[in-house]
């Protein structure tokens, strides 16, 4: 099972340029969130901030009892091997091949035989679908390819927490899906906490169990997905709905003036459809997320908004199994 | 500004503590080592060889035509040698290293940087520093001093040939001041000045390449930088060592 991920108060900022304040949440132990949010909000920076690339100025994150942010590099280095973080771009090593690269983990932290490192990393390879490519170094072969060799060399050291920075973007929408399942797949398998940064609606409406959105300098909300799906906040309906009108403008935010004079016409377009979740595939044990995650909604049901509430009682009110809504689900109004 | 440069000038020496630390931290990247000798070494030996020639012969000619004017012909061997053994091989060492092998380290370096490679390695709980930098800083080092005894010998030979052959000096008299005016520790002074030299070039190599400011174009700034800082650096150095050895050791013809 997965580890927690405790963030609280985490603050950072590049010179004068603040990028986001007093973010806390909590990572549920084995359970898919995501975190939206539109370009140039810093999702990038929270998840590197996460595994202590970079350092915010306030704040802690706390996994296992090793603060991130402030622990000795020791101690870092030895928690940075139960992360499997996925590079927006690969970040594969160019000068090695991408058996090389994916067995890189294995042969810098393990001591096992190289018939073993072998077996290992041609599994991987055959995971995210790469068999056959294992000797091309990374230069000759396309964005997407890379993307998923840097998914298996994540994956390689058996990870209790994925990151995952944009895993959809430069990828065609039928292999987003595919990518969205694989990610769904990898959960039922490795029961490891997983977070994907993204703002691609379609990866953010099926495959997580939480969802959280930065804007503003600010954690607009982070919780079980049926509160950031129901949300009337501005920002969120303006974002789930790709619309133009709303807060978000073409550089981050608009000013007041230009969101007050489009007030009238930002008449939403009806409650949300919540679509169904993900599950695994056929053949594939259930997700162990799941039930957890139900015990845990429901004990902390009676502090959501009404919308959520109600959304999260259909969610359940279909079978007690059912990690998902049926379609068509009840919105906001309902 | 004055902040921003004593920042940087923190950092490298940072840098420099943290490399001698993982120096002997297992487990040492052999390999790494290695090819990254063998790459230095490879760019370095004939661009080496082919210079000091010409210097050791400019030396001796300057030297030559000096002494002859003072009438102290028979002490031409012995200044040539020092000057080719303590300042123009040691000097020769470091332009190439940094020039050739510095560039190269900082250009690779750099570019894995911008690439987030090295944000890879740190991700998969592997020190940059310990697995990239400690390989490339020890091989310049070694192909620093190594190199040195190479351009010595060389230099000292060009010396000898255009001063035999271009000026008509004895190569007896050449040979007996050199061992009436040379000593063991000018020997020793000039590989520790290689030594040191190959540090400084590897390190400033290094830190330009782990700190490129931003995109392809940051990369060929840094490489840019880190040559001329690491030249800077070196002249500085050396005027040092010169000077605190010719306070501590007496000179034998003295």
């Amino acid at each position: 099972m997965g580890i927690e991920v405790v963030v609280e108060g985490l603050t950072k900022s590049f010179g004068k340029q603040s990028i986001w304040r007093d973010v806390t949440l909590t990572l549920p132990a084995g359970e898919v969130s995501v975190m939206l949010g539109p370009s140039g909000t810093g999702k990038t920076v929270f998840l590197k901030s996460l595994i202590g690339l970079i350092k915010p100025e306030e704040g802690r994150v706390l996994i296992n009892g090793v603060d991130m942010v402030n622990s000795p590099q020791g101690d870092i280095y030895e928690t940075r091997k139960l992360f499997g973080l996925m590079f927006q771009d690969g970040a594969l090593f160019g000068s090695m091949s991408l058996f090389d690269n994916i067995a890189f983990p294995l042969r810098e932290h393990t001591r096992k035989k190289e018939s073993e490192i072998r077996r290992i990393v041609m599994e991987r390879i055959e995971i995210v679908g790469l068999l056959g490519a294992e000797g091309k170094l990374p230069g000759e072969i396309s964005g997407g390819m890379r993307k998923r060799a840097g998914l298996a060399r994540a994956l390689v050291l058996d990870p209790q927490i994925v990151l995952c920075d944009e895993p959809d973007s430069g990828l065609d929408p039928v292999r987003t899906a595919y990518l969205s399942q694989l990610l769904i797949d990898l959960n039922a398998q490795i029961d490891a906490t997983m977070l994907i940064v993204t703002h691609n609606l379609d990866i953010a409406a099926t495959v997580p169990d939480n969802m959280g959105m930065l804007f503003r300098r600010e954690l607009v909300t982070f919780g079980p997905r049926e509160v950031l799906l129901t949300s009337e906040e501005p920002v969120v309906a303006q974002f789930l709905d790709g619309r133009r009108e709303g807060p978000i403008g073409m550089s981050e935010e608009k000013d007041a003036a230009t969101l007050a004079a489009e007030g009238s016409t930002a008449g939403g377009t009806g409650p949300r459809r919540i679509v169904p979740q993900l599950e695994p595939s056929p053949g594939l044990p259930p997700r162990l997320a799941v039930a957890r995650r139900r015990d845990r909604v429901m004990g902390m049901l009676d502090r959501l908004p009404p919308a959520a509430q109600s959304a999260i009682r259909d969610t359940y009110a279909y079978s007690t199994q059912a990690p998902t809504l049926r379609m068509p689900a009840a919105g906001s109004g309902a | 500004m004055i902040t921003g440069a004593l920042r940087q000038t923190g950092r490298l020496f940072a840098l420099a503590a943290e490399v001698s630390r993982a120096v002997f931290r297992r487990p040492f990247q052999f390999r790494e080592f290695i090819e990254q000798f063998w790459f230095i070494a490879g760019v370095t030996i004939l661009p080496a060889a082919l210079v000091s020639i010409p210097f050791g012969a400019v030396i001796a000619l300057q030297v030559g035509s000096l002494t002859q004017q003072l009438g102290a012909q028979s002490f031409t061997g012995g200044a040539s040698v020092l000057a080719v053994v303590q300042q123009a091989s040691p000097l020769i060492v470091a332009l190439l290293i940094a020039g050739a092998g510095g560039s190269a380290i900082c250009a690779d370096l750099g570019s894995r940087t911008i690439r987030e490679e090295l944000d890879a390695m740190e991700v998969m709980g592997v020190s940059p520093v310990q697995r990239l930098v400690v390989p490339r800083v020890l091989a310049t080092m070694a192909v620093a001093v190594l190199l040195n005894g190479l351009v010595s010998v060389v230099g000292t030979l060009g010396g000898f040939f255009f001063n035999v052959i271009l000026q008509g000096g004895t190569p007896g008299a050449y040979l007996s001041s050199f061992s009436a005016l040379a000593q063991l520790s000018d020997l020793y002074i000039s590989e520790l000045k290689a030594l040191v030299f190959g540090f400084i070039a590897g390190i400033v190599a290094a830190y330009r390449g782990l700190n490129p400011r931003g995109g392809p174009k940051g990369v060929g700034d840094a490489v840019n930088q880190s040559v001329v800082i690491t030249f800077l650096l070196l002249f500085f150095v050396n005027m040092v060592m010169t000077a605190v050895y010719l306070q501590i050791v007496p000179p034998k013809g003295g």
